[in-house]
């Protein structure tokens, strides 16, 4: 009797224990906060500071690990669906061949005193760097899904046209805490720049979808 | 001479990558960088740096004119054989967890006199401004070499700092929404033609930890732990922490205490 009670304590314990992982930095987390905004000098430009600033999103994904509970992450998404701002125009679709640069361009908004981008450094959504999309490109990352034959894939639908737009001004309206970057809440590309990029993922001329 | 020597190795490695067929090119491009390390490793010029850092060790120098002989890296004074590591650690004569590199400094202040500011002020390499600092680390990381890396963080001080360096590890921002676990949180992912460690497993974090101080091929130089998670935060779009500061410290602290028992290989040599 003793013991089946001290098994199912024991048993619930480690349920509760896996089903509320502790927050990173633990009892910690408000130091350690303290502690990284110390690291830095007091001095640097303003809007250096300003990147280290967390909205709600970053916030809460830091405390999940990155994978919210579906209430908590239902809860986020909204909030980010509500950033999305479209071009005057209204035109979705643009050039693929600018987009094939801004997916190739790795640099631009690094900052700092070792090696900061010069101004005017060309910044692009380096879309290579997690994501496969033209065959002929070799050097591609895996973090993110293969996007080859996208276009051809999903179709030319104004409903997939918004779909490719909205998640690459702001991903995580449609999965909370995913890894790809939110490119037009940041402003990182214009709504005319993420355009390009719809066109380079969805155009049947674009390299994405030949072959 | 022998950077001239990698560089031309670099040049042919990486254009035999690119040549390869599309077909099965992500193991073909895999074998050739294997290929591409295990020939680096024939010769590593961070070997120039640690000689040079042994010099830098015994030569009396500074203020005070004295040798960094009698530096306790936290077995002792002078006693250098696995003390990197076992670093950061708690070191009860400055009530702080230290880094190698922040306890060398501490040394070459407190023994020889030197101002911080002074002694800091080339904490890593430019072209043609050599740093004693690069050239004394890869010394004392070097004295490591084979040696299991173990920091089990069991003092509170470092158990703390262990869990701060957890927190920053996740803690996204700036304009691109990174944390260090965005690249280095699961296994078998690749930026560009980059693979990344999962820094979060003991496999992992000791991939990575074990081969500091390590030559980078691509710069010149030797980078230090310190320069090396400096520069993470500069990919990420973030400022730059200061150089030692307590962030950088923790986060060692939480990778070197995820890698504990892995064994070193260090100096190590990378792309």
């Amino acid at each position: 009797m003793k013991l089946k009670i001290a098994l199912f304590g024991l048993l619930a314990a480690a349920v509760t224990g896996s089903a509320l992982a502790e927050a990173p930095g633990g009892k910690f987390a408000r130091d350690a906060e303290q502690m990284f905004r110390a690291s830095f000098k007091a001095e640097n430009p303003k809007y250096w500071m300003s990147r280290l600033d967390q909205d709600e999103t970053m916030k809460t994904c830091g405390e999940y690990r990155d994978n919210p509970p579906r209430k908590v992450g239902e809860k986020l998404e909204k909030l980010n669906a509500a950033t999305i701002r479209y071009p005057v125009d209204g035109k979705l679709i643009g050039d693929w061949k600018e987009g094939e640069k801004l997916a190739a361009v790795g640099t631009g908004g690094h900052i700092g005193f070792i090696q900061p981008d010069p101004a005017g450094r060309v910044r692009g959504g380096n879309c290579y760097a997690c994501h496969e999309l033209a065959k002929k490109e070799l050097a591609y990352g895996t973090i993110g899904p293969s996007l080859k034959q996208f276009g051809k894939v999903r179709g030319g639908s104004e409903e997939n046209i918004k779909y490719v737009y909205d998640k690459i001004y702001n991903s995580n309206a449609f999965t909370a805490c995913t890894n790809m970057p939110r490119f037009g809440l940041h402003n990182w590309l214009t709504p005319e720049q993420i355009t390009h990029i719809v066109a380079f993922l969805i155009d049947p001329e674009s390299p994405v979808n030949k072959d | 001479m022998i950077q001239r020597f990698v560089r031309t190795l670099l040049g042919a490695a990486v254009a035999t990558a690119l040549i390869g067929s599309a077909a099965a090119q992500d193991s073909k491009v895999a074998d050739e960088l294997a290929k591409y390390r295990e020939a680096l490793a024939d010769g590593n010029p961070a070997d120039l740096f640690e000689v040079k850092g042994e010099g830098l060790w015994t030569e009396k120098r500074g203020p005070k004119n004295a040798s960094l002989e009698q530096c306790d890296m936290g077995l002792g004074p002078g006693k250098l054989d696995g003390a990197y590591a076992q670093l950061p650690k708690y070191f009860k004569d400055t009530n702080k967890v230290m880094d190698a590199e922040s306890r060398l400094v501490h040394c070459m202040v407190t023994l020889q006199g030197f101002k911080p500011e002074e002694v800091t002020k080339q904490w890593y390499s430019k072209p043609g401004k050599e740093s004693d600092i690069e050239a004394l680390i890869t010394f004392i990381g070097a004295k490591s070499n084979g040696k299991p890396i173990n920091v089990p963080a069991t003092h509170p001080e470092e158990a703390k700092m262990a869990k701060m360096g957890e927190y920053i590890f996740y803690r996204r921002s700036g304009p691109q929404d990174f944390s260090c676990s965005i690249c280095h949180g699961q296994e078998g992912k690749r930026i560009r033609l980059q693979d990344l460690g999962n820094l979060t497993t003991k496999e992992g974090a000791g991939f990575a930890m074990k081969t500091w101080p390590s030559y980078r091929v691509s710069q010149g130089a030797v980078w230090t732990m310190q320069r090396r998670l400096i520069d993470c935060m500069r990919q990420a779009r973030w400022p730059e922490p200061n150089y030692l500061a307590d962030s950088v410290i923790a986060l060692e602290t939480f990778l070197q205490k995820t890698a504990t028992g892995t064994v070193m290989e260090t100096p190590g040599i990378k792309r």
